[in-house]
């Protein structure tokens, strides 16, 4: 009994509220005419959609620089290499790969400029990083309407120039990921193998990294800065290399996300985005100091699942779409749960 | 010499970075300004409305920096309450400046509510307010949604069918706010010259108020309490200063008068947007108050008007400068978000370098003495 409370208070009442939230809406599910293989089919997909955002979050927190609400400059970088693929006409599942190669350098430099820019600032790194990220979307906005891109189906037809808003990346790199190997169960219900098998492949490498040398220095400069220093650890630098990490798992995880979704959304849609990756990993058990793996998976299901359960089934239930109001609550809700914990704030 | 000579480019070097936000949008607004092609007249007209509409908003701000709670992202609950005064005004159509009274009388006790839960929140996150405020004016945006829009006609009873959404509960996108439309800035418009200039001396008279009330409050035993809560939370405690709740009286006092100048706001503006009203609300007083050259932990009244001017002078001369520049009034548009975003950004990083800074220097100080302190890192 001790053990079960013990496990309680670690892992939060409002994490059980959503969990016994989350099972009893595929509980009432079938009750209100939704189909549970699709919703599972779903909620996968959706799983490996997210997967590398929430991934993203995990170096930062160990290395103590915090929620990564800048992850749109991630993003950004990911929208670069997707926007460059389909303009050299890198056609196939191939422009997936293409498109990744092409956003690394960008993401890299991205990532060394705001992990320098974050060395700078500690204490204050999440309110920083939130308005670096808008700042960012907004400028490429302008960019976005300037840079010479001239692939016809990227373009506005009338004005002939600027990028459209959404951009299909069918014929391109649409599927790449979800197509292999994909299971088919029955017509509602589709197991996106590739894509699956990529985010855990990250979320391994990610667990083998926190293992090596690099890995461990990184962890312990956030949980104990004057230890890391006094064993010869720069703190600066396993800072910016943690930072570097996040913003190219970023990328990574915009195209992952364009792959499966089958557009290639550019202005202000990364705004919110590292919103839900953020409300993703706390869901899943993380502070704002500590995450594991094991968070990122259980926090992506139980966030995409949610995501996924509300608008349909509350919606049957009800007659009325209240879906984003719950999101909304439940995102924002465990993210100020988050914050208010008593934590060490590292300095 | 050398000494003097570091200290002189020292000197230069600390001036540009303490005023750097104002320095660059200076040059930016100056520099948009020809390329707008707008006449003065129409300038100068847009400032005045634009002091009246956002002043109230931008001072709201005040009381939080000096108590050490930085910027209050969570105002946005006070506009909130503002808003949900204005619906239920309109709903029993109560018009004139009685209708924005009444207003502002429902609106407060909301206000005073939403303050506390924001101030009982942001003293759980010492430290991290400023994230915090932001992300619960997220939340709370989620319940004023919840409220608004399913319960409203609902539950609570709403007895104007005009203002409700055709499904028969959840009040309309748009509201029109004809009943209160400027009827703070009509009461006393005072027009200037041939080319007549219009002010709006009542809602100025509102800011001057508020203005001469902040400037009172500082001196009283309460604001002199806060003052040292901003300067050192330990030592306040140690004195005998209940620290938690002179931040909730703060963060109270910031959400009601927030809620106050979002009435005022709206009623200049004549439509609210009811879903989206406030989304911004935050977003550009604190760009303001950081533009006329506040800091996070630094702010006073010249701080507001200057920000309040310099913004909206770039606010709108930056989409015609972008038509006339580049052909696109999107580029405007994203340019002056962008820059709107910046500001924040760059605010924030420049206060938080120059504190680690400080800190380096006395610590250099304390190591080396005066000579390490007078050659210290030349930032």
């Amino acid at each position: 009994m001790p053990n079960f409370k013990q496990f309680i208070t670690d892992f939060g009442w409002p994490r059980i509220i959503i969990f016994i939230f989350l099972v009893s809406l595929f509980g009432a599910a079938p009750f209100v005419g939704v189909r549970l293989d699709a919703s599972l089919s779903d909620v996968i997909n959706r799983f490996g959609q997210n997967g590398l955002f929430v991934l993203a979050m995990v170096p930062m927190i160990q290395s103590g620089c915090g929620l990564n609400f800048g992850l749109s400059l991630g993003i950004i970088a990911g929208l670069i290499g997707g926007t460059l693929a389909v303009q050299l006409g890198i056609t196939g599942p191939f422009g997936f790969f293409a498109a990744l190669a092409l956003a690394m350098p960008f993401a890299v430099l991205f990532g060394w400029l705001y992990g320098r820019l974050l060395n700078k600032v500690k204490g204050e790194e999440m309110t920083i990083a939130m308005y670096v990220g808008f700042a960012g979307v907004m400028f490429m906005c302008i960019m976005w309407l300037v840079l010479p891109f001239d692939a016809p189906t990227m373009i506005w037809a009338y004005a002939g120039k600027g990028l459209r808003t959404t951009i299909t990346v069918e014929g391109f790199y649409d599927k790449a990921l979800n197509n292999f190997m994909a299971l088919r169960l029955g017509d509602s219900f589709v197991f996106p193998t590739g894509e699956i098998l990529f985010v855990l492949f990250a979320a391994f490498m990610m667990w083998l990294f926190l293992r090596t040398k690099t890995g461990t220095a990184m962890t312990a400069v956030g949980s104990n800065p004057d230890y890391a220093r006094a064993s010869g650890v720069s703190s600066d630098r396993m800072r910016t290399i943690s930072v570097i990490i996040s913003t190219a798992l970023g990328a990574a995880g915009i195209l992952v996300y364009q792959q499966s979704y089958g557009f290639i959304q550019l202005y202000t849609a990364p705004l919110q985005m590292p919103f839900a990756a953020v409300a993703a990993i706390l869901i899943g058990g993380a502070s704002v100091n500590k995450a594991t793996m094991i968070n990122v998976i259980i926090g992506t299901i139980l966030f995409q699942g949610i995501l996924t359960m509300t608008p349909s089934v509350i919606n049957s239930a009800l007659q009325t779409d209240i879906s984003e109001v719950v999101r909304i609550i439940i995102s924002q809700g465990i993210i100020i749960y988050a914050l208010t914990r008593k934590t060490k704030v590292t300095k | 010499m050398t000494g003097i000579k570091t200290k002189g480019t020292q000197s230069i070097g600390r001036f540009f970075l303490d005023n750097a936000v104002i320095i660059i949008f200076l040059t930016l607004t100056v520099a948009a300004t020809p390329f707008s092609g707008l006449s003065i007249h129409y300038i100068v007209q847009e400032m005045i409305t634009r002091i009246g509409r956002n002043s109230f908003l931008v001072l709201a701000l005040l009381l939080p920096i000096f108590a050490g709670m930085g910027l209050n992202f969570g105002m946005t609950l006070g506009a909130m309450s503002g808003q949900i005064g204005l619906i239920l005004a309109i709903n029993w159509n109560i018009c004139g400046v009685e209708g924005l009274i009444f207003a502002a009388l429902l609106g407060t006790p909301i206000s005073i509510l939403m303050g506390w839960i924001c101030g009982t929140v942001l003293n759980k996150a010492k430290g991290r307010e400023m994230v915090t405020g932001y992300i619960l004016a997220f939340f709370i945006n989620g319940i004023y949604q919840l409220l608004v829009l399913y319960m409203m006609g609902a539950i609570i009873p709403i007895s104007s069918p005009a203002i409700l959404l055709s499904r028969g509960y959840g009040i309309r996108n748009t509201l029109n706010l004809e009943g209160v439309r400027q009827s703070l800035d009509n009461l006393f418009m005072l027009k200037v010259g041939a080319n007549p200039y219009l002010l709006p001396i009542a809602t100025f008279i509102v800011i001057a108020v508020l203005c001469i009330f902040i400037e009172w409050f500082k001196r009283t035993k309460l604001g002199q309490d806060m003052r040292a809560v901003g300067n050192d939370m330990a030592v306040a405690e140690a004195s005998g200063i209940p620290v938690d709740r002179t931040r909730i009286l703060a963060i109270i006092i910031s959400t009601v008068l927030a809620c106050f100048g979002q009435i005022i706001f709206l009623q200049n503006m004549g439509n609210m947007a009811t879903y989206n009203a406030h989304d911004q609300t935050s977003f550009f007083a604190i760009a303001a108050i950081l533009v006329g050259g506040a800091s996070v932990k630094k702010a006073a009244l010249p701080n507001v008007f200057i920000g309040v001017i310099l913004l909206h002078l770039l606010f709108v001369v930056a989409p015609r400068a972008g038509q006339n520049l580049f052909g696109s009034a999107m580029i405007g548009e994203y340019f002056r978000q962008f820059i709107g975003y910046g500001v924040i950004a760059l605010s924030l990083v420049l206060y938080a370098w120059r504190a680690r800074a400080d800190a380096h220097r006395a610590r250099e100080g304390l190591r080396g003495g005066a000579a390490a302190a007078e050659t210290g890192s030349p930032i």
